[in-house]
């Protein structure tokens, strides 16, 4: 048996579809006895499909850089 | 004074920009140009714009909204350039060809599936914009390694390296950001 911690972790990591075959099936499990992992498991599916929904869009780390550093020229 | 009479007065914090503000300016830029780099650029801009201009800040509008204001301005600028170019605005419409429909091109134009699929797209830029205000206000460290994970797709592998934590550190910062967004969504979006 995982903890609800675990499950909660696992959970986050197959939003990005990282669990293990072996992590699913134990969060599969542990799901159909804990109402409140069941609930949490719900609202995360939720979040990653709004996410992908939105189309987020990011500048990457490299890119903020150049940004900081050249509004502290100008500043 | 005026704080004294429970008015907000704001400051500009241009240091602060980059890592609160760029990626929703960003977010905003590519739901009206619909173009990655002119987007960034459109930013960029913008940055410069305001602090080029910061001594007219009045500090009566929240800080991300005068940026927004500016960025407006700049994606207006963007399309003059644009269409004096080309010579003209594109302009698209369709007509049906049965005459029982004839005159009616206006109610045509309400029931186009066309403009429901526009509409998803402002929602869902609403959406980004919604996401990426909360993301905005997780601690640093955590908006960080969500928005690599989540928004650029980088490998967990990849940022462990890059910041120099393991994966269960990664993780463990994951689900707290994780559970905070779903907090802050569901006050700024289902409940606004």
């Amino acid at each position: 048996m995982i903890t609800c911690e675990q499950a909660a972790i696992i959970c986050d990591k197959a939003q990005y579809r990282e669990a293990s075959l072996l992590e699913s099936v134990k969060l599969w499990f542990h799901l159909i006895t804990c109402r409140i992992c069941s609930q949490y498991s719900k609202k995360n599916e939720k979040l990653t499909t709004l996410c992908q929904q939105a189309r987020l869009h990011g500048f990457s780390g490299e890119e903020k850089q150049q940004l900081k550093q050249q509004l502290k020229k100008n500043i | 004074m005026l704080i004294k009479q429970g008015m907000d007065v704001h400051q500009l914090e241009p240091d602060k920009w980059v890592d609160q503000y760029a990626d929703y300016l960003y977010n905003y830029a590519v739901g009206r140009v619909n173009d990655d780099t002119i987007a960034k650029d459109l930013v960029q801009e913008t940055f410069l714009a305001g602090l080029r201009s910061a001594k007219n800040y009045k500090g009566t509008a929240s800080e991300r909204t005068w940026l927004i204001a500016i960025l407006k301005r700049k994606v207006i600028d963007y399309y003059r350039k644009t269409n004096s170019r080309k010579g003209k605005a594109e302009v698209r419409m369709t007509y049906q060809d049965r005459t029982e429909f004839e005159g009616d091109w206006l109610e045509e134009q309400v029931a186009d599936p066309e403009s429901l699929r526009e509409n998803t797209e402002v929602e869902n830029e609403e959406l980004g914009m919604a996401i990426q205000d909360c993301i905005s206000k997780l601690p640093k460290k955590q908006s960080l390694v969500f928005t690599m994970k989540t928004v650029q797709g980088i490998s967990t592998e990849e940022i462990c390296k890059e910041l120099g934590i393991n994966a269960s550190n990664l993780w463990v910062m994951i689900h707290r950001a994780r559970t905070a967004l779903m907090g802050c969504l569901n006050e700024n979006w289902f409940n606004k």
